[in-house]
């Protein structure tokens, strides 16, 4: 743990540490409950779950404004909550309803909510961050100081849109902030078989690109590197790299056996639990209690219950609507 | 009327869009100093400046998809793919992303992208620069696909395709852009889905693409002097195709060839031949008859390329073979 982040830590105050630990938590236990629905069959097709990671995409939000565009992964259920998406929303969308954020057309990977500027989890890995650099290339010819934040894992730095959109943003001074999710598995393929250079942030600061790594099991350091970076493209317009270090807890997607880690190592980094390493800082620090844990955990079982309760009345969309929005009718 | 040439009637519509529209900008490979690899956009950096006339790195799928971000974000971006061979490059960004946003948003999202591109054999660029894959495109749902003749069409095409919501993939003809046409004095916006019959006959329709339109006609006035009145019909859109006035041809002649520059095997005349048949199998009068490339890579060996490419030769032969079944 960094000096700073203890010092920030000891400043947290009692009402931003239940934030951020309800936000945590809630991306915990709808996943638990993703899960026992998929079980279930009531979500089909892929599931991939955000458990482990937690801390990263609270941290980074709360660094980012509801101007600010955000720009997901297919393992985008955390970022899409974290953002403000409605839980119910997403049970909806992943049970192919015509309530689900995107309609039911998109699905666990493809999260969408325009109005709360979150645009989209993308399935092709690297495939959203050329994307990420024309948000904010428009944003940069338009003259809005906002920032558009990529979120993408390490097995995207093995692609050549990782590549070409580093060099474009740094080249054009574009206000990105790249968001790379090191869990150190491209599905089941670890880090050192995947890239000749480990350090993602080195290879982000080959483009010019000022970029640091975090500790991302961390969720105040993972706020305080977000702050710090968000602040920087805002005020210099130009990009920002952050390579946040964390692990998946579970298996890539519902169909991985989990044959390439070990169960000793997977067990060593839930001790790095990022859910369970601020609790026992908020109660070291005498912030929360006992209480404060059980309401918590009840008023997040009570929305998901909710939230499961709307997807499963959902409508459908009928079939006759299919051609509906495949392309766009012209605008007048 | 005003005479153009083809590539004058493309920056035309290119300057016109970008004087009118802030929310219109280009980017490309070399379209700044260099004013494009066929001098399409010379010009255009002295007078719009290079914050909306873009050189952008050699980075295809950045391209592309920058542009997709920034018509997400409200812009209506014109980029330009160099070479059609080089859309391979992009190919995850138009077919994955470009495509699909519209429909995986749930309809919150559109993308009134253009990408422009060009290719074309008939100077021995050699196997990597003149392909023409149109027809990839036409099988992605959410993308339009057009491919104009004229410099009237490619003006008012172009045009449409900058103010669609949807991506829209351009395709110009290398050996066209020299070509001279009447345009109207005012820009006349073309609609996208609308064919055009290019001449009107009574025996054979010949329904053309690209360059294959030109040849198509100088077939057309082959088989005239033969006793054989050809219609030529030019779709100009591939995707939304207009089945309409194409099959109301076919029925009306009874015979039909189709003509691209593209290979034949899995080219467009191929969508064509299933969609004519169906729209009008009880007035055929004979098969339909497929001109296209021979299956061969592009040759670099000039005469050899001329021999792979079809003609206008082809085209009539073709119109013979049609008319001979009687």
């Amino acid at each position: 743990m960094s000096t700073e982040a203890t010092a920030k830590a000891t400043t947290l105050d009692r009402d931003h540490g239940l934030r951020l630990l309800r936000e945590m938590l809630r991306i915990r236990r709808f996943e638990e409950r993703a899960a026992e629905q998929y079980s279930l069959a009531k979500i089909r097709g892929f599931l991939h779950l955000y458990i482990g990671e937690e801390a990263v995409a609270v941290g980074v939000m709360q660094a980012l404004t509801p101007n600010d565009a955000v720009v997901a992964t297919y393992r985008e259920h955390g970022h899409a909550l974290a953002r403000g998406l409605p839980a119910s929303s997403l049970m909806a969308e992943m049970f192919g309803k015509a309530s689900g954020c995107s309609r039911g057309r998109g699905g666990s990977m493809h999260f969408f909510d325009v109005s709360r500027r979150f645009y989209g989890g993308y399935a092709i890995v690297g495939g959203g961050l050329p994307i990420a650099v024309g948000l904010a290339l428009a944003d940069a010819m338009q003259g809005r100081r906002r920032v558009s934040a990529c979120f993408f894992g390490e097995g995207a730095v093995a692609e050549g849109e990782f590549h070409e959109s580093l060099n474009l943003a740094a080249l054009w001074k574009l206000p990105v902030l790249f968001l790379c999710e090191n869990n150190l598995y491209a599905m089941g393929t670890p880090i050192v078989q995947e890239l000749a250079v480990t350090d993602i942030a080195a290879r982000a600061r080959s483009y010019g690109i000022p970029a640091h790594a975090v500790d991302g099991m961390d969720v105040l350091e993972v706020e305080a590197a977000a702050r710090r970076a968000a602040d920087e493209v805002r005020e210099t317009g130009e990009p920002r790299f952050l390579e946040l270090r964390t692990y998946r807890f579970r298996a890539h997607s519902m169909a991985d056996p989990d044959l390439y880690r070990t169960k000793e190592e997977i067990e060593r980094w839930k001790r790095r639990d990022p859910i369970v390493l601020f609790e026992e800082r908020l109660r070291a620090a005498e912030l929360i209690s006992d209480g404060d844990l059980e309401e918590l955990e009840a008023a997040v079982a009570a929305e998901l219950d909710e939230a499961i309760a709307f997807a499963d009345a959902a409508p459908i969309e009928p079939v006759e609507d299919l051609l509906k929005d495949v392309t766009t009718p012209r605008s007048p | 009327m005003p005479e153009l040439t083809y590539r004058e009637a493309v920056r035309d519509a290119l300057r016109k869009a970008l004087r009118e529209d802030e929310r219109v900008f280009l980017m490309g490979e070399d379209i700044a100093e260099m004013g494009g690899s066929m001098a399409v956009t010379q010009g255009l950096l002295e007078e719009f400046g290079p914050q909306r006339v873009r050189n952008t790195p050699i980075s295809e799928m950045a391209i592309v998809g920058s542009g997709i971000g920034a018509a997400i974000q409200g812009m209506r971006p014109v980029v330009e793919i160099m070479y059609e061979d080089f859309l391979t490059l992009s190919m995850e960004q138009l077919v994955n992303q470009a495509a699909k946003h519209r429909t995986m948003s749930g309809g919150q999202v559109r993308v009134p992208l253009t990408v422009r591109t060009q290719g074309g054999a008939g100077w021995s660029p050699g196997a990597q620069h003149a392909q023409q894959l149109e027809a990839w495109f036409v099988h992605v749902p959410g993308l339009k696909v057009v491919f104009a003749s004229t410099p009237e069409d490619v003006r008012g095409l172009l045009w449409s395709s900058i103010y669609d919501d949807n991506p829209v993939l351009f395709f110009e003809h290398r050996t066209l852009y020299p070509i001279k046409g009447e345009v109207p004095e005012e820009l006349e916006p073309i609609p996208l889905g609308k064919a055009r019959v290019h001449r009107e006959g009574e025996d054979v329709t010949v329904v053309a693409t690209g360059r294959l339109v030109h040849e198509a006609l100088r077939a057309a006035e082959e088989a005239e002097r033969d006793g054989v009145s050809v219609e030529v019909v030019d779709p100009r859109t591939l995707l939304p195709l207009d089945e309409e006035t194409i099959i109301a041809s076919v029925r009306k002649t009874t015979r039909c060839v189709t003509a691209h520059e593209a290979v034949t095997r899995g080219g467009f005349g191929a969508e064509l031949a299933a969609v004519i048949q169906h729209g009008a199998f009880d007035w055929l009068d004979a098969p339909i008859e497929r001109v296209g490339a021979k299956f061969a890579p592009l040759p670099f060996a000039p005469v050899m390329e001329q021999y792979v490419v079809p003609h206008a030769e082809d085209v009539y032969e073709a119109i013979r073979r049609t008319v001979a079944r009687g």
